[in-house]
């Protein structure tokens, strides 16, 4: 498979029509990957697609030094496609102006990461260039089988795992720059006039921050998992994540990543919304 | 204005007084301000513990304003505006309802109080609603106590 990667890669990159080809490098030590930016037909050897290739390069469309290289082709997994179906959904990229080189996968990680038994975009929903022979998705996987776990505890149980939780973040606000989806120029986190988030790491401030991060991705976030597996203290991110997009399911009936021509649920409503909670 | 120390004598200085709740009430300029109003000009007495923030719209507010109330000491906070329909930007009570319905199921799944924020809606004539739900809160509050879960995170810092 990555044969044919290589090939398309040198292909585009000859005849001009991209400029980078942004994919997974050897990371230099056994079982590591990382995101390599090929410019040159020349350097395509470099590429790489194995089961260690977790990052979500959507990552970098957003970075002023890669935008700057010219239009890009993208290595992306079923997964960092629906990040890609989001940002061209909020204007941040064009979808004519990528071109897709999408790779079906069975999971990644070993043991297999979290997000991989609950996925159902194998094969990649959108592409220019498919690799990989097409995979069936599942039916009928439940994708908040441990949110729901979870909220079985009491409230007393939960609010003491989450506050022992926030109380190791040590702000690093590596979930936020892992984040392919968390692209705003001046993060509320970073404004201090006036300051909405506490910046010392103590567990006040790191509650705001993590309700804050959780919340900005509502109805957002595509469960690629990528704040999890980048923190450092290993808080369980994408439990609060799955948490949200199941609350935006069932509410508003509407999944992120899946349809580009859907309304994102926080910029639209309907007068027959549910406010049972409201008095 | 008579500072504590300055009370007359028979009179607990503040300090000894009996805790009162702190609700900070985020409220619509149109319809719930307006509310608020005429339960005083209709000189309706109810619980003097709500603090009220007026803000253009409940669209308007950010739930940042939610968790700074409670950072800030707030025991319980109050978010009320208009009905549906009756926003005077048309859809900011909307969009401020879809949030809040998200935002509440993420407060519920990391264990907190829920008893302690409460969404109304209270229009410019519902004067009597506005004293009666601030009552009731008040009341609720005061058998819970104050915030501590909330207020004692500072003092938990991992270092």
């Amino acid at each position: 498979m990555i044969e044919q990667i290589r090939e398309k890669a040198k292909e585009l990159l000859t005849s001009g029509e991209v400029k980078v080809v942004i994919g997974y490098e050897n990371g230099g030590m056994p079982e590591t990957t990382r995101p390599v930016f090929i410019t040159s037909p020349d350097e395509v050897e470099r590429l790489i697609w194995n089961k260690h290739c977790y990052a979500n390069l959507a990552n970098f469309f957003v970075r002023k030094e890669v935008a700057s290289l010219g239009k890009p082709a993208i290595i992306a997994k079923g997964c960092d496609v629906k990040a890609i179906t989001v940002l061209v959904q909020e204007s941040q990229i064009k979808r004519e102006e990528i071109v897709i080189l999408g790779v079906t996968c069975e999971g990644v990680g070993e043991p297999l990461l979290s997000k991989c038994p609950i996925c159902d975009v194998n094969t990649p929903r959108d592409y220019n260039f498919l690799f990989g022979k097409e995979i069936a998705p599942k039916n009928g996987i439940n994708k908040s089988a441990d949110v729901e776990e979870f909220e079985r505890k009491s409230p007393e149980e939960r609010w003491e795992f989450w506050e022992e939780q926030f109380s190791r973040c040590i702000k690093c606000y590596a979930c936020r720059q892992v984040c392919p989806l968390c692209y705003c120029e001046v993060c509320i986190a970073d404004k201090n006039q006036p300051q909405w988030i506490e910046t010392s790491s103590h567990t006040r401030g790191n509650v705001h921050w993590n309700l804050i991060r959780a919340w900005h991705l509502s109805g957002r976030c595509i469960d690629c998992g990528e704040c999890e597996r980048a923190c450092p203290v290993g808080i369980p991110l994408s439990l609060l994540n799955r948490r949200l997009a199941k609350s935006v399911k069932e509410r508003f009936g509407y999944e992120p990543g899946y349809d580009q021509e859907k309304a994102p649920p926080f910029t639209d409503f309907k007068q027959e919304d549910s406010q049972e909670f409201i008095r | 204005m008579v500072s504590d120390e300055m009370e007359t004598e028979g009179k607990p200085a503040l300090s000894e007084k009996e805790w009162q709740p702190k609700i900070i009430a985020f409220v619509c300029n149109w319809c719930t301000y307006a509310g608020a109003d005429l339960a005083g000009t209709s000189r309706i007495v109810y619980e003097p513990h709500v603090r009220v923030i007026k803000l253009p719209c409940t669209g308007r507010i950010d739930v940042s304003f939610i968790i700074k109330a409670f950072e800030q000491g707030a025991d319980g906070v109050m978010v009320s505006g208009c009905h549906p329909g009756d926003c005077h930007y048309t859809a900011g009570n909307y969009h401020a309802r879809r949030r809040f319905a998200g935002f509440r199921d993420l407060l519920e799944f990391c264990g907190f109080d829920m008893r302690r924020v409460i969404f109304s809606w209270v229009s410019a004539a519902e004067g009597k609603k506005w004293a009666d739900l601030v009552n009731e809160v008040v009341g609720k509050i005061r058998e819970l106590g104050p915030f501590k879960e909330y207020q004692n995170l500072l003092a938990q810092s991992a270092l």
